[in-house]
């Protein structure tokens, strides 16, 4: 399989080509060679600092997307230990889209939900590239009841380019099914924590996300809408996506600023490829940290403050001479 | 109760209602819409803006549905002065400003929501009313606010609670600020619930996205006026989506109500008396507060 390249990416992969092809020369053991080797890589390293230090919106989003980019099942048995996978809506089907069951964390027992996309062809059909139905939004609804009926933290692993967007998920209650996750997540009386690790579609995403403690890996973006609909909403057409994705203020960097997510685990440059043990260590701590201090409160004080949370988020403004002058007019009769 | 309350306890008359070529025909006469018969427009008033031939039911106005549902001068607009912010200063081809600007003034509204308090056969309920005018009734920040305000009023009076969306979903200016309205609404909804109070939701033409997404498919009873379009994706990211045409008919009321996920279709004219009943039943010797 060629290997995945975003066009960004282009000059160093150009210069690295370029690198090998020297290396390759017979003659490239003489001193001239050598300097020109040497300088090459100078220059490579140079680029790749610039290039992956001022990462555009867009150019991060092809980061999320990138297809070595590891993967919830990556991380899960990496941070994770005795993983017991529990499927099934008890309606009428089994989502691979969304995986869950139990597992243990260090030294916490834990229900694990996240999004599973898929790497290989096959396994992207089985997952559907993550884009669930309702049947996987209600498989993750049960999973949240029983993990509240057994007092287990939710911990979630969000990953989808949205829910999936069909004749069969639309008849089957999409919306209904994102909406009650929402609002089972946001009284569940055990600790909720969300990591998004690629891409957080709307409320596809969203349906997993309503937590006590939200991070988001540096490279990963949350958005009310892809850049690709956005732009073709706003254009008409769908190529003024990077544009769209620069207004949308969707990285991680930007939400943290908004105080919408409460930490960013940094990635290594150029992004996470094919391996998680990069940030298997940050991870580890943030989710042990979270964990700690969670599981020392009771049910109803983690519902509230949850619902505190949510309560905060928005901005607007407040004209309070407009609701008194509505006021006084609407007294005279006017 | 806050000091702005005292104001809105006062006799209002509703501003006057905004007139919108786009939603209902001007004229005398006018031909229909949808089946292009030729209609004499005061009976097209009459009838709620309901084609007297075809049954098709234009878009109202926020206004004009608080007219429909409540009773002669009992509304009481609450939060009125509360409106969106731009928080990303947002500009794609256009910016938001430009766009809030344009529709405040095509809209006569400062957000896409009206909420307030308003008697229904005599019962007072707690009403939201989204209107489509206003950016296709998209829920930002101020939307979502208003809403959730309205249901933590609705909680502290033991209001029943009445919400009427009219949406195309979550509002992409605002970006994941309006995405956690989703979430914020969802959480208030849940809150509200627990207090045995009843929430109707009402979804005319179009509910879609975030909006169907989250509040206004959580109500105890769901409520849809007939041929509107109700959904979560858009049909032309469906038909992007599978390749293929979608079904005649697929994400319309009927649809929905023969896939089981609303309670009944209403027509307009049947709306304030289903409600009426539907509100007696749920609160008898409870919240009857007449």
């Amino acid at each position: 399989m060629p290997k995945y390249i975003a066009d960004f990416e282009h000059p160093i992969v150009e210069l690295e080509k370029h690198l090998n092809d020297l290396k390759k020369n017979p003659s490239s053991t003489k001193k001239s060679y050598a300097r020109e080797i040497l300088r090459l890589e100078q220059e490579i390293d140079r680029l790749k600092v610039r290039v992956y230090r001022n990462l555009t919106p867009w150019q991060r989003i092809q980061l999320a997307r990138h297809p070595e980019r590891p993967q919830f099942l990556d991380y899960l048995s990496e941070l994770f230990q005795n993983f017991i996978e529990l499927r099934g809506d008890r309606l009428y089907g089994d989502d691979r889209a969304i995986i869950g069951g139990l597992a243990n964390f260090n030294n916490f027992r834990v229900m694990v939900i996240g999004n599973e996309k898929g790497r290989k062809i096959k396994d992207k059909l089985e997952h559907n590239f993550g884009m669930p139905h309702p049947s996987g939004y209600r498989k993750a609804a049960r999973l949240f009841r029983l993990a509240a009926k057994f007092h287990l933290p939710v911990v979630s692993f969000i990953d989808t380019p949205g829910a999936y967007p069909g004749i069969e998920s639309e008849e089957h209650g999409q919306a209904g099914a994102i909406a009650n996750n929402l609002r089972i997540l946001a009284g569940l009386k055990v600790p909720v924590i969300a990591i998004n690790i690629g891409e957080g579609g709307s409320g596809g995403a969203l349906a997993l996300g309503v937590a006590n403690r939200v991070f988001m890996m540096e490279n990963a973006y949350y958005s009310v809408i892809t850049p690709e609909g956005c732009a073709s909403i706003l254009w008409g057409d769908s190529a003024h996506a990077p544009e769209a994705a620069a207004a949308l203020a969707l990285t991680a960097d930007k939400l943290f600023k908004f105080k919408l997510i409460d930490g960013i685990i940094k990635e290594p440059l150029g992004g996470l490829r094919g391996e998680v043990l990069s940030v298997a260590a940050q991870l580890n701590e943030i989710l042990l940290a979270a964990l700690t201090e969670l599981t020392g409160w009771d049910g109803e004080k983690l519902a509230d403050e949850r619902y505190k949370r949510l309560r905060k988020i928005g901005v607007f403004s407040e004209d309070k001479f407009y609701e008194l002058a509505q006021g006084m007019r609407l007294i005279k009769g006017e | 109760m806050p000091i702005r309350d005292w104001f809105n306890k006062k006799k209002i008359r509703s501003p006057k209602q905004p007139t919108s070529k786009r939603t209902v025909p001007v004229g005398i006469w006018s031909k229909c819409a949808d089946c292009n018969k030729i209609i004499y427009q005061k009976e097209l008033f009459d009838n709620h803006f309901v084609c007297p031939e075809c049954g098709h039911h234009y878009r109202l106005s926020a206004w004009q549905r608080i007219k429909l549902l409540t009773d002669p001068e009992t509304f009481r607009e609450t939060e009125s002065g509360l409106s969106a912010k731009d928080p990303l200063k947002f500009k794609a081809g256009k910016t938001y400003a430009a766009s809030l600007a344009r529709a405040k003034k095509k809209s006569r509204l400062k957000e896409a929501v009206i909420t307030g308090r308003g008697k229904i056969n005599g019962v007072t309920v707690g009403l939201a009313v989204m209107d489509f005018n206003f950016i296709g009734g998209s829920m930002g920040s101020a939307v979502g606010e208003k809403i959730v305000r309205l249901i933590e009023l609705s909680i502290a009076e033991k209001l029943p609670l009445i919400i009427v969306t009219s949406s195309g979903g979550a509002r992409m200016q605002e970006g994941v600020f309006s995405l956690m309205q989703m979430a914020k609404t969802s959480a208030a909804i849940g809150r509200y619930q627990r207090f045995g109070l009843p929430y109707i939701s009402i979804l005319t033409n179009p509910t879609m996205g975030g909006v169907t997404a989250s509040f206004a498919s959580l109500a105890d009873i769901i409520i849809a006026e007939p041929q509107a379009l109700i959904g979560f994706a858009g049909p032309r990211i469906i038909e992007q989506t599978i390749k293929k045409k979608i079904p005649e008919g697929f994400q319309s009321s009927e649809s929905m109500l023969k896939n089981g996920q609303i309670d009944m279709v209403v027509e307009r004219g049947r709306l304030k008396s289903t409600v009426s009943t539907l509100l007696a039943m749920l609160t008898l010797g409870e919240a009857a507060n007449a």
